[in-house]
């Protein structure tokens, strides 16, 4: 008989939650339109002569180029080091345990 | 054995500390220019890549013939220490032809061999986290094909024309060039040599515990 | 040496009087390559033409896709029929079931490539016929290649987990050099200008992979299976 009453309390706030998250994204969708149909729409014209030629800065590239190499070696050492240390601890444990058995 | 890569990471802290001193110091290259020095760091990389690739394939092919479980476990950190500097190679590489050649990334023999190597030893590693029990065995094959795949990846810039600056750059280097990068290859080289005989305990020691737990559940 | 050549064929014939009774890894693949063929015309051809290189790509990318399918069939049918092991456990080398494998898969691409030149020939307009001897040779020791060390990873994925999506993981990077040297090279015979130095450049080389990738196959083919 319980199967026919209307859905239960958390179903239904459940329910309510998915009705939430569709109006967020169906905001967010338009709020993504709207910023496209900005970046689209030109402000004014400029005549070609007097666009600055465009170079690529090379320090950022290179920074970048650079901070990546620290972060993923640093990265990896310290994993490396964290997983060591806890392999050995877990070592030890059980070590200890396998001793203190055959002593006993 | 700890501490001889406890001693490793000391000096390659220092050198990898002192390394961008050197490379500031070091001239400007005429056409290239500020975004050459990537080349300091981006060629070591590419060195230890091909070191990690090799030591996988040797300890591989020992492992798959002589099933020594050392190998295995060796093969393993070689294999993880390609992808880690090879996904450096990679990375700097493109963020140096962006302002060099003017795009990202070029389909040229080179660069597509490298990155075809840096995939096999990802797949590698894919096939022995996936590839469910015995699956050392199978990606023993796999790193021996990858290692063989590597002179392949050399002969490339002598067999197709590429605009990859050949090899002979390195040997035609100017002093005030070739002393900060010769201190960059021995940096990642002794980075290189900690990390593999680092790696290579944490497998060893994580078979022994589960020995160790098997041997506690008896 | 001999012994194990006629093991192999042996083992080829086994797998081939099987497919000719069923037909289903010829149907099956040959249906694939023309169906990648036409899913890679939809999307490179622009104005009713396909860029230049595209007709000696997709040729190659379409037996890259059927070649991997018919390789997890082959050896996904010795596994359901639990006949692999009977096979391993046969008194012979163990190269020559992997020889056997191998030629009988050879076989088998042969047949859907002769369809898949002629019908990339008539939907691109490449000129197929134009250096036929080079073209075959081309394709014959690309297949090879492929071929060679696909029958080695299937055949070793076998009893893995998850192999259907390994095969091609493990595959692919490892045969991509392979492709590569076979679509330059038939691209150089495709092209306006065709350069059959330049094709046969291409060619020595496809001839040295598969000098290499088939030795180091049969070295590993053993200890691999052998658990």
């Amino acid at each position: 008989m319980r199967v026919l009453h209307s859905r239960s309390r958390s179903a239904r706030v459940r329910g309510g939650r998915s009705w939430r998250q569709a109006g967020v994204l169906i905001a967010a969708l338009l709020a993504c339109g709207r910023a496209l149909a900005a970046q689209t729409a030109q402000t004014e014209f400029v005549p070609a002569s007097q666009v600055p030629v465009e170079t690529l800065p090379a320090a950022p590239l290179v920074f970048v180029a650079y901070a990546f190499v620290w972060v993923a070696l640093v990265a990896y050492v310290f994993a490396l080091w964290r997983k060591l240390g806890r392999v050995e601890r877990e070592m030890r444990q059980v070590s200890d345990r396998l001793e203190s058995r055959r002593r006993s | 054995m700890n501490a001889l890569v406890s001693v490793l990471l000391g000096i390659a802290a220092v050198m990898f500390a002192g390394a961008p001193f050197l490379i500031d110091a070091a001239p400007q290259e005429s056409t290239m220019g500020l975004v050459q020095k990537i080349f300091y760091f981006h060629v070591p990389a590419a060195m230890v890549t091909f070191a990690g690739a090799f030591v996988c394939g040797v300890a591989s092919a020992v492992f798959l013939w002589r099933r020594r479980v050392t190998a295995d476990h060796v093969a393993l950190a070689g294999a993880e220490l390609a992808v880690l500097f090879g996904a450096i190679v990679l990375v700097t590489g493109p963020l140096w032809a962006r302002k060099a050649w003017g795009v990202w990334w070029q389909w040229d023999a080179r660069l597509t061999i490298t990155l075809v190597m840096w995939m096999v030893f990802v797949a590698y590693l894919i096939l022995r986290r996936f590839g469910g029990p015995g699956s050392e065995v199978l990606a023993a094959a796999v790193g021996v094909f990858g290692m063989v795949l590597v002179p392949f990846v050399y002969l490339s810039v002598e067999l197709w024309r590429t605009v990859h600056p050949t090899t002979n750059v390195i040997r035609s280097l100017p002093p005030e060039m070739a002393w900060p990068f010769r201190w960059c290859v021995i940096a990642f080289v002794v980075l290189f040599g900690a990390l593999l005989l680092a790696r290579t305990r944490l497998e060893s020691l994580r078979a022994a515990l589960d020995r160790a737990y098997l041997a506690e559940e008896d | 040496m001999m012994a194990v050549l006629r093991a192999a064929w042996l083992v080829a014939q086994k797998d081939l009087v099987v497919e000719s009774r069923s037909r289903e890894l010829a149907y099956t693949t040959v249906f694939l390559a023309v169906a990648c063929v036409l899913v890679f015309a939809f999307a490179l051809v622009r104005e009713g033409r396909a860029p230049d290189d595209a007709p000696a790509g997709i040729l190659w990318v379409a037996v890259a896709f059927s070649g991997t399918l018919a390789l997890g069939r082959a050896f996904e049918r010795e596994r359901q029929a639990e006949t692999l092991r009977a096979l391993l456990l046969a008194p012979v080398e163990r190269s020559a079931v992997y020889l056997g494998k191998l030629l009988a898969l050879l076989v088998l691409m042969a047949g859907v490539e002769a369809i898949l030149v002629p019908v990339v020939g008539l939907l691109f307009g490449a000129p197929v016929s134009r250096a036929p001897v080079l073209l075959l040779a081309l394709l014959a020791s690309g297949t090879v290649g492929f071929a060679a060390v696909g029958t080695l990873f299937a055949a070793m994925l076998v009893r893995a987990r998850s192999r259907d999506v390994l095969l091609p993981v493990v595959l692919y990077p490892v045969a991509v050099p392979v492709i590569i040297a076979g679509v330059r090279g038939t691209a150089a015979i495709f092209a306006a200008e065709p350069d059959v130095a330049g094709a046969a450049t291409w060619l020595a080389l496809l001839i040295l992979f598969d000098a290499v990738f088939v030795t180091l196959a049969l070295w590993t083919f053993a200890p691999v299976m052998s658990e």
